[in-house]
């Protein structure tokens, strides 16, 4: 898997061949999207392509990535903010719902992506230039490829599947400000007291979804009108759903007054996400997945709901599909990737 | 005639028998009534194309009847008031304050009850899946009064049969979804237990399913017929062999 990963990471923007989209093709072709080999759904990039590679190609749309926290949120949140930092280089649509962290400070803190030199100098900046002999330095090797663009991505024209990210750096606020968003915030929503249905939930989490579900509606991601139909992805991410600031202690208490609140809650998003052109990710407080054994029932694999990433303190990630695969999570600036466990301990043992 | 079968999975994703189920059922021109909680109803139409049975055929024809309840529970938090003037939401209890599944009784036996004009052989529930129901705020004694209804309807009056899907865990804590799966294990007719394997994950086997007659209700003083195979799951189909005994190992 490693060796698929760096593959991967080593083979793009090297060629310049480019594969003609074959003549005809139904599918009218979205940006940043490609269809799955292995059942044609349409997946997004997750913002890693090492965690592309995990997921099977991408996060498939019209799904749910479900993410458990680690002890300070550390790593769930640079998946979070990839995840949106993608969205934002190929120019799909964001919905930001947060609780704690203001949606518009979220945004700011994106990470870089990593350009090529026609773009960088179209931006004029000098920071990205120095950075630029930096990569040119460390070529030591592989000198012959030195003078090739790097990673090809331009926000507005980009078409290709997964871009790397510089975790060091913050996103330029003409590129974040360039993509079309909405937000969620918690405490200004509260505010407004409009009457709606809740089926028993949480009204936090009643909100929530009605506000996703009116974007989707009047934004045409659901198809339902010829006239807006819509061309792009809508990425919603939803930052610690279930903790105590979303009004639901079902993560602090041995016995929650609802326990049923978050996973109508999922079950509600699941339906909204099923019929539009959208991704979610979300992150959940550590250990919420083993109080809710539903959610780990409902990580299943290929064309479903919900996958579901656990953590602990050293941003190991384990999954639970139909076994375990532990995966470590390296984060060296300005490179962020994933390595199966199973192969570090395979290298360790080797070298003892 | 008049069975109760139960699907149940441990660790692993039993769906492939409900899909497998529905096909065999659509084909054998049975009347089916498709409860879908768990996905929608594009993805069981792109499996069923697989298997060879078209779902959108089979509903115009009315052959099918399809509750898809992604979309059913979207009507009911996002829809108008005037839609509700018809028959009430199959999944009313979410919103309503009592547990209660009458509303989703009484859509299932409209739709397997015979019109005049049904030339079909028996009628056959389908469920996938009860766990949802738990989850969606179900009390366990609502999901098994639902469960009991329907028995007596489809099996006893009208002599179809029941197929229903549900999740388990042996150290779950889940003590709901616990109760109900146990009570309805004591009154399955079959019980088709399917369970990943312990060592994980495996490319060939993917797991291994036990098949539980339970003749022990017949009264007979036998016990349980159980059969144990292992399972490999492709494109088209699944092929099953004894344990230990798959391709990759012949």
């Amino acid at each position: 898997m490693a060796a698929a990963a760096g593959g991967a990471a080593r083979g793009r923007g090297v060629t310049s061949f480019q594969r003609k989209a074959a003549a005809g093709s139904r599918l009218a072709a979205v940006v940043g999207t490609r269809p799955s080999v292995r059942h044609g759904q349409l997946l997004l990039s997750s913002g890693l392509p090492s965690l592309d590679c995990v997921l099977g190609g991408g996060v498939a749309v019209g799904t749910l990535l479900l993410i458990e926290e680690d002890k300070y949120g550390l790593y769930s949140n640079l998946l979070f903010k990839y995840f949106l930092a993608e969205g934002v280089v190929c120019g799909h649509h964001l919905f930001v719902a947060s609780a704690k962290d203001h949606p518009d400070n979220i945004l700011k803190e994106l990470p870089a992506p990593l350009l090529d030199d026609t773009h960088r100098n179209e931006l004029g900046e000098e920071a990205t230039a120095v950075k630029s002999e930096d990569f040119q330095d460390s070529m030591k090797i592989a000198w012959r490829y030195q003078n090739l663009p790097k990673i090809e991505a331009s926000p507005t024209t980009s078409t290709k599947f997964g871009h790397y990210y510089d975790v060091s750096k913050t996103m330029s606020p003409e590129l974040s400000q360039s993509t079309k968003w909405y937000s969620f915030y918690l405490p200004e929503e509260l505010s407004s007291q409009p009457k709606m249905k809740t089926c028993n939930m949480n009204s936090a989490y009643a909100r929530l979804l009605h506000s996703i579900q009116r974007i989707i509606y009047q934004e045409g991601f659901d198809g339902s009108d010829p006239q807006k139909k819509q061309k792009t992805i809508l990425r919603i991410g939803i930052q610690s759903l279930g903790s105590m600031l979303w009004g639901d202690d079902i993560c602090s208490n041995d016995t929650p007054e609802d326990i049923h609140s978050l996973t109508k809650f999922l079950y509600v998003l699941r339906g909204l996400l099923r019929k539009s052109l959208s991704a979610c990710i979300i992150t959940v407080p550590a250990h919420l997945i083993q109080v809710l054994e539903y959610l780990q029932m409902l990580s299943v694999w290929i064309l479903d709901a919900l996958t579901a990433w656990k953590s602990d303190n050293n941003g190991i990630f384990s999954t639970n599909f139909l076994g375990f695969n532990s995966y470590i999570i390296f984060v060296i600036p300005p490179d962020i990737f994933l390595v199966p466990q199973s192969l570090l301990n395979q290298a360790s043992n080797r070298g003892a | 005639q008049g069975k109760f079968t139960l699907l149940r999975d441990t660790r692993t994703d039993g769906s492939f028998l409900v899909h497998h189920f529905l096909s065999f059922y659509l084909r054998a021109g049975c009347k089916v009534c498709f409860v879908a909680l768990l996905q929608s109803f594009s993805h069981y139409n792109i499996v069923a194309q697989k298997l060879g049975v078209s779902l959108t055929a089979a509903k115009e024809r009315g052959q099918l009847v399809f509750l898809e309840g992604l979309k059913s529970c979207l009507d009911l938090l996002f829809g108008e008031e005037e839609e509700q003037s018809g028959q009430p939401s199959p999944l009313q209890f979410m919103s309503e304050s009592a547990s209660n599944l009458k509303a989703l009784f009484d859509f299932v036996r409209t739709s397997l009850t015979p019109t005049g004009s049904d030339s079909w052989k028996g009628p056959v529930l389908l469920v996938d899946d009860l766990s949802v129901l738990l989850s969606l705020g179900a009390t366990p004694v609502a999901v098994l009064d639902f469960i009991h209804y329907c028995r007596v309807a489809v099996c006893s009056q009208l002599k179809g049969n029941i197929v229903v899907l549900v999740h388990s865990n042996e150290d779950s804590e889940d003590e709901e979804n616990e109760l109900v799966v146990n009570s309805l294990c004591h009154h399955s007719d079959l019980i088709l237990w399917v369970e990943g394997l312990a060592t994980g994950f495996c490319k060939d086997v993917h797991g291994q399913i036990k098949i539980i007659r339970r003749v022990s209700l017949e009264l007979t003083a036998e016990q349980d017929h159980i059969q144990i195979y292992q399972y490999k799951i492709q494109d088209k189909n699944v092929t099953f062999f004894a344990r230990g005994l798959s391709a990759a190992v012949l």
